[in-house]
């Protein structure tokens, strides 16, 4: 007999009503108006119950550097911080830029991981921009993007091409904006704290001008354009513009654009160099006003794990890159809803249905019939970030020794528990809803 | 809706550098940046100490009789490696030349596993110089027991050139830095000796004007402290020295200068733009020079040219601080 699983008492995440959720053979189902012998009841007073939360920017490592991560560890660590989606990006060793790999990393996952992987291939063969990867076969093979990220498409000429061919997959490219010559060998945020280390800087007009540039090929194509990891002030003007003009473009940014400046490097930490860097206090502000205002489509983690002995190197040596996945809800709730700038339905949305939307990924929610993909979190408990406790293999983030708040409570994917707090005890009983009939 | 304010300063990452050491402290100098006015002071004092005994050519000392100075120059160097061994060795120190070229760092083994090493081995000191910006720090984070002295590091400090042309300028300015200017010429951008410089100036009270041209200057230059003039003529006039960088091509993109020749005729000091100085103002240069690229050649006539006073003092500032941090060393860990 199947198990009958029931959220009682919780907040729902977009009505704020106190609500009991039934779950059962891994769909949300009506409330049993009779008794039911396997039962196990979870009393989620105090907690929001939402669908689970989809991140579409992480690097799963796999294949080739599962020192780094494997997708075992990348999902597990994606279940802990409440996601129940991920879709991952095609840097790996080799590249994912064939149909044979996106097919290898959807058997990959299998019914052993720990959250739905979606993966996106690359847009140019190996990623070096030279020549278009099969796209049409990557798409019927599964892959629900392109991407080069982690390299810029350099040429204008073959991201237009790669628009114009990937038009009829309906898919988006996911385009990693840096102008390649701009960068330089810069290692972070071109300003006073690049120049007060001696280290390269990194312009954000390297980021700018390339999305610029995308949106004015998205344009020219009609092909669907996904602004990645949007850091600067000029980037999300761009989207911004782009979204008046009704273009095909969305973007998307990441939590440590939103909190912090590149000041965090402060004496050469290598856990605040990523790419795009840190940046400058305006673009902060900046980020923020455009997920208030509803130019950001959807929030990402850029989940980017190294191990611990290639971030622990001098600044200029070590990989850009830090880990987010287990982090991500509870930073969103520390400093986008706390602070006001956006309700937590809205944030939940952002994490939720709109990046559905974006990767045409299916529609889940609380409804009865709806896939029970689930996030238990309560949004007021405090927490301190310790790496070591990360189910991920990366341990670089800024944020460690933060205290936070938000906590998950639990994930469900499809009916199974992917994650549980380890305070949070079922009940298991005879279940006889109130006011039920017998 | 109205600017959203900056979320509330965090406290500091506990992640993998969570105890990052001071710029200057202890056992360690990685920087004049941070460095108090006082102990600044301190060192200067000390370096014309140094001074005044290397002039006098009197015997060897024993001051780090018992410390092990491993001098590791990852990057060419000759002078400041040359002036380390000097300081090292006039104070009775067991000294040590490690080489780059033929150790295992080029069999793949990281800088911080061949250091681990010599700490194993006893070196107490280690005298670094390296292509990398915060690789000193890096080091100081990582061995317990090792004291670092930054000779060079990337595009950040080079503080014993800091405290020598500090101690250049003490003696040629009659010990007197408030209110006095100095004018710093040519590749700030990738200038280890401009921003140790600048540190030390601005904390000693004195201002500072660089300029150059624009591919060679840092972003946002003015935050470390200092002015910007667009011009050399601008920076100079009135000026109580002029600090004229070299070129570094080895460390440069290519086309950021149109030429060579450009670069003199612009940027080089000449005895035109000297004259519009102060009377008393000197020229400086950290060496080695290009000779008719920074400086004209007709600038070694002239008498308040301090290049080699520069040399001379930078075995006095090491020996300051080789001797300070050895004190600081045998007091954290013998």
């Amino acid at each position: 007999m199947s198990t009958l699983t029931l959220f009682q008492n919780a907040t729902h995440w977009r009505t704020g009503e106190r609500v009991t959720i039934a779950v059962e053979d891994g769909v949300v189902v009506p409330i049993p108006r009779r008794g039911h012998e396997h039962a196990r009841v979870l009393d989620a007073r105090g907690a929001v119950l939402a669908p689970g939360l989809v991140d579409l920017h992480v690097h799963l490592r796999e294949p080739g550097q599962s020192a780094k991560e494997t997708i075992d560890s990348g999902t597990r660590a994606a279940a802990a911080g409440g996601f129940t989606a991920v879709a991952c990006m095609p840097n790996t060793v080799p590249a994912v830029d064939s149909p044979a790999w996106v097919e290898w990393v959807r058997h990959r996952t299998g019914n052993a991981a720990h959250a739905r992987v979606y993966p996106i291939a690359a847009v140019t063969v190996g990623q070096k921009g030279g020549q278009l990867a099969p796209l049409m076969a990557m798409a019927r093979a599964g892959a629900v993007a392109f991407s080069d990220d982690g390299h810029p498409v350099a040429s204008a000429a073959m991201m237009r091409r790669a628009l114009e061919y990937a038009r009829p997959t309906g898919l988006p490219i996911v385009c990693h904006e840096e102008d390649p010559e701009l960068r330089g060998e810069g290692v972070m945020n071109e300003g006073f704290t690049a120049t007060r280390l001696g280290l390269r800087g990194i312009p954000g007009a390297a980021e700018s001008v390339m999305c610029r540039r995308d949106v004015d090929l998205a344009e020219l194509t009609g092909g669907r354009v996904h602004l990645a990891h949007l850091s600067t002030a000029q980037s999300f003007e761009t989207l911004r513009d782009a979204r008046r003009r009704g273009l095909p473009v969305t973007g998307e940014t990441c939590p440590h654009y939103w909190i912090l400046t590149d000041e965090a490097v402060g004496d050469y930490d290598t856990n605040a160099k990523m790419n795009p860097p840190l940046r400058t206090a305006e673009d902060v502000r900046a980020c923020i006003a455009a997920i208030a205002d509803g130019t950001v489509d959807c929030l990402v983690t850029d989940h980017a794990p190294h191990t611990p002995d290639e971030k622990n190197r001098p600044f200029s040596e070590a990989p850009f890159g830090v880990v987010g996945l287990e982090t991500a809800l509870a930073l969103t709730i520390t400093f986008l809803v706390e602070p006001g700038h956006v309700s937590l339905a809205r944030a939940i949305e952002l994490w939720t249905a709109a990046p559905r939307r974006i990767f045409d990924l299916p529609e889940v929610d609380l409804e009865p019939g709806s896939v029970a993909d689930l996030v238990l979190f309560d949004p007021r408990s405090e927490w301190t970030v310790n790496p070591k406790l990360f189910y991920s293999k990366g341990r670089a983030t800024p944020f460690a020794g933060w205290t936070v708040r938000g906590r998950v409570l639990a994930t469900m994917m499809g009916g199974r528990f992917t994650h549980l707090a380890p305070d949070v005890e079922f009940e298991h009983q005879l279940v006889l809803p109130a006011g039920a009939a017998t | 809706m109205s600017a959203p304010s900056l979320p509330a300063p965090a406290p500091a990452s506990a992640g993998l550098f969570s105890t990052p050491p001071a710029a200057a402290s202890g056992r360690h100098l990685l920087g004049l940046e941070g460095m108090s006015r006082a102990a600044l002071e301190g060192l200067l004092e000390e370096s014309a100490a140094e001074r005044d005994w290397l002039r006098k050519g009197a015997p060897n000392r024993d001051d780090l009789a018992g410390c092990s100075v491993m001098l590791t120059f990852i990057e060419d160097s000759t002078r400041t490696r040359t002036s380390f061994e000097v300081a090292a060795r006039r104070l009775g120190a067991n000294v040590f030349t490690f080489s780059a070229s033929t150790s295992s760092l080029n069999k793949g083994e990281t800088l911080l596993d061949t250091m681990k090493v010599f700490e194993a081995m006893g070196a107490q000191l280690v005298v670094l110089r390296h292509s990398q910006s915060g690789s000193p720090a890096y080091l100081a984070r990582h061995l317990p027991r090792t004291g670092i002295i930054n000779a060079g590091d990337g595009m950040h400090e080079h503080p014993t050139q800091g405290l020598l042309d500090l101690l250049t300028l003490r003696d040629a300015w009659g010990g007197r830095f408030e209110g006095r200017r100095l004018a710093i010429v040519g590749d700030i951008a990738h200038s280890r000796v401009a921003r140790s410089a600048i540190a030390g100036l601005t904390t000693l009270g004195a201002l500072v004007t660089v300029c150059g041209p624009g591919t060679l200057m840092p972003a946002e230059v003015e935050s470390l402290g200092c002015a910007r003039a667009e011009t050399i003529e601008e920076a100079m006039t009135d000026a109580d020295g002029v600090m004229a960088l070299r070129i570094q091509q080895e460390r440069m993109e290519k086309g950021l200068l149109p030429s060579l020749v450009e670069y003199a005729r612009v940027w080089g000091v000449d005895m035109a733009r000297v004259e519009r100085m102060k009377d008393d103002a000197v020229v400086m240069h950290p060496g080695p020079v290009n000779h008719g690229v920074e400086v004209d050649s007709t600038i070694a006539e002239y008498g308040r040219n301090v290049i080699l006073q520069q040399v001379a003092n930078g075995v006095a500032a090491r020996c300051a601080v080789l001797r300070r941090c050895w004190s600081a060393w045998k007091a954290e860990l013998s």
